[in-house]
């Protein structure tokens, strides 16, 4: 704090006695304007894609319906009780979604991580079997989404091979089955969104200096200590970057929890969003809703940020 | 930096001083290239002992082997008689410092320091550390991140962090090499007296060999992964046994010949038809084809007219080149029938000879040495 301020002090110092002539400073201040007009570009992209449909979105969900109006129809009005109906109806969706991102994050750090060390440290220098591996870890983003979840949809049915193994060796009660479960919707989140996970992990892991590790194991840290002490907070950047990128679609996702969950019990709020906007055409009650759910992610990350943010690692 | 006696006065340290170290037939072959070959070595207890070698000759392969992180192809390891071939780095008291000094850019430079102990669950960690960090003059840097740090500063933090531990063994892979030549003479000083002090067994691999003399008890010159030869620096300069060893170590000139004349104590070597004599105790072979050798500075340059001791050698030949240096002038001579030899002489006030001057070198025959006849009289002359 002292330091910048310091600075700062330095700074104004300067001014004062400038040995500039008024030409270099004009100079100058015409540069830093030219920066101005150079991001001005990106910036009205943001602004068509990004902050107006969010005020459109935001619009939306104060509509009101008018009195004797049709289906569908609404009109611009500021009608908060909106969020209040949505929120007292399906906070317990908003929860298990959650809920079912975090434990798919969690799996798909435990499953990701050990893949991404694999590729990038054990297999380092042996660039055809690491091409190899980090092909197939993407390969499944070469498919559509919703047939890849719909195959495994097929694979965890009632008839399919995994049901019909697990109930001979009774893991699966007789009656018992894998889809339409919390499981199965959890396993879809961390299978779709794992690439997500692991690639950021990947990355980071690419570039860890293994001498590091020897120096650990050196200093009589074991195997499990190195991981734990060095390896790990190494990776964090990684892990940080490949959390955020697999929560944040988890949460909003509806296609995991259509096709591999039942509707009751496994509803997320992706889906409730779908069917409120295309089922029951409720646009504000639908609008409100991911409203929520953005502000609701926003506010997440921001405290994980907060409490893990990277930047003053190093 | 010579502060290490606030450290030695703490309990248990002393405990824990050097042990010897064997290496037994040690082997290490990557898949098609012999690292290390069949390599037997005893360094004793307290031991500041260089491993001296050009680049690529398998040090750093053989450090790696003693601290664990290389297995042997063939052969065992022990420390202070225990075998710990098959012992996992983490639980072998060797430390290393290492050539690219391997910090935890994640640490401050006292939890780096303190890394080892912590592992070791011993008592006061951090106040060892500080002492490890005030031996190294670095106690003010304490909370700095190591990439905070200059290239000098970082090899102490790389010191401080291995020796806090008072390792049976301490390896150190060309430490210095990162370092300019002001620092690096200086920090060669302060490694030999940190040594001293605390008596614990340092195992310095360079490659420069003016370091391993000025700082080794024992130097070890290592070539194609074996040792050409071992021993104190004095007996190594004075003594090379092979061409490689009287190049790399300093300078030697070298000139073929047949043993002519036993003489008892000497022989009579036939140089391209000139006489030298050298003692048999300083020859590998008495009989047949030898290389006689000798340092340019034993040598002596003087006119034709000057008088010499007649059981001298003695040689003719051409200057080819004479630079003045200040303290001497460094000769290159051309002798009929052996070649280019090098010499100087030391600047007493006489006048130097001019190139194309015909001078007579002469040196005592005790200072000669003796090489096999089948030596490349130029193994090791451009090693690095
Ligand atoms: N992991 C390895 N795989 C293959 N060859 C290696 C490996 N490590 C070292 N070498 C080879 O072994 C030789 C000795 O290496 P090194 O011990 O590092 O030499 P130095 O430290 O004396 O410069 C070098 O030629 C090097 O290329
Ligand atoms: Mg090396």
């Amino acid at each position: 704090m002292t330091a910048t301020a310091t600075r700062r002090g330095d700074k104004k110092k300067q001014k004062l006695e400038d040995p500039r002539s008024t030409e270099e400073i004009s100079a100058e201040r015409r540069k830093g304007r030219m920066g101005l007009y150079l991001i001005l570009p990106g910036m009205i992209v943001l602004a068509l894609f990004f902050a107006a449909p969010v005020l459109v979105l935001l619009s939306m969900s104060l509509n009101a319906k008018p009195p004797g109006g049709e289906i569908g129809e609404f009109v611009p009005a500021l009608e908060f009780g909106n969020y209040v109906t949505v929120i007292s109806a399906y906070w317990d969706v908003f929860l298990r979604s959650f809920i079912f991102a975090l434990i798919a994050t969690v799996a798909a750090l435990v499953i990701g991580f050990p893949m991404a060390y694999l590729v990038a440290v054990r297999l380092r220098g042996r660039q055809l079997l690491q091409g190899i591996l980090l092909v197939l870890l993407i390969a499944p983003f070469f498919s559509s989404f919703i047939l890849r979840t719909q195959a495994w949809k097929q694979i965890l049915s009632d008839e399919g091979p995994v049901v019909t193994v697990l109930r001979a060796i009774a893991i699966l009660p007789a009656d018992g089955h894998l889809t339409a479960t919390a499981f199965a919707v959890v396993c879809g989140l961390t299978y779709n969104f794992l690439p997500f996970m692991t690639l950021p992990i990947y990355a980071n892991l690419d570039r860890l200096d293994t001498n590091l590790l020897e120096a650990s194991g050196d200093l009589y840290a074991s195997p499990l200590t190195t991981f734990f002490k060095v390896t790990l907070p190494l990776s964090a950047p990684g892990i940080f970057a490949g959390t955020l990128l697999t929560f944040i679609p988890a949460a909003g996702d509806y296609v995991n929890a259509a096709l591999l969950g039942n509707n009751r019990d496994t509803a997320m709020i992706g889906q409730v969003i779908d069917s409120r906007f295309f089922k029951i055409v409720d646009y504000p009650g639908a609008s409100a809703l991911s409203f929520i759910l953005m502000i609701l992610i926003l506010a997440l990350v921001l405290i994980y940020i907060k409490r893990f943010g990277t930047k003053e690692l190093f | 930096m010579t502060t290490v006696t606030t450290n030695k006065s703490e309990p248990g340290t002393t405990t824990s001083s050097g042990a010897d170290l064997h290496l037994q037939n040690i082997s290490k072959r990557f898949v098609d290239f012999t690292a290390v070959d069949d390599l037997t070595l005893t360094v004793p207890s307290g031991t500041f002992f260089a491993l001296l070698g050009p680049s690529g000759c398998g040090k750093t392969t053989t450090l790696r082997m003693i601290a664990g992180l290389e297995q042997p192809t063939s052969g065992s390891i022990s420390i202070g008689g225990q075998d710990v071939t098959k012992l996992p780095s983490f639980q072998r008291q060797v430390n290393t410092v290492f050539q690219s000094y391997a910090l935890f850019p994640h640490m401050s430079v006292l939890d780096n320091v303190a890394f080892g102990l912590k592992r070791k669950r011993v008592k006061d960690t951090l106040q060892r550390a500080k002492a490890a960090l005030a031996m190294v003059e670095l106690e003010h840097m304490a909370s700095r991140k190591p990439t905070q740090l200059s290239g000098g500063q970082q090899q102490r933090v790389a010191l401080a962090r291995a020796l806090v531990n008072r390792p049976a063994v301490l390896l150190l892979d060309e430490p210095l090499g990162a370092l300019d030549m002001k620092l690096r003479r200086q920090m060669q000083v302060e490694l030999k007296s940190i040594q001293t002090e605390v008596g614990l067994t340092f195992i310095h691999v360079t490659h420069d060999q003016e370091e391993a003399m000025t700082m080794a008890d024992t130097v070890a010159v290592m070539n194609k992964g074996k040792i050409e030869q071992m021993g104190a620096p004095r007996d190594l300069y004075e003594l090379p046994k092979t061409a490689f060893v009287a190049n790399f170590l300093g300078k030697s000139n070298l000139m073929y010949g047949t043993v002519l004349e036993d003489l008892g104590d000497a022989v009579a070597v036939d140089a391209s038809g000139h006489r030298l004599v050298m003692p048999k105790n300083r020859a590998v072979a008495h009989s047949g084809a030898a290389v006689v050798g000798v340092r340019p500075e034993k040598m002596r340059v003087m006119t034709l007219e000057a008088e010499y001791s007649p059981s001298a050698n003695m040689l003719t030949g051409t200057v080819l080149d004479a630079s003045f240096t200040g303290v001497s002038t460094e000769y290159l001579v051309d002798v009929p029938g052996i070649g280019t030899l090098a010499t100087f002489s030391q600047n007493m006030g006489q006048a130097p000879a001019q190139r194309g001057e015909t001078v007579r070198m002469t040196w005592e025959p005790e200072f000669s040495f003796g090489l096999d006849g089948n030596e490349k009289a130029t193994e090791g002359k451009d090693a690095l």
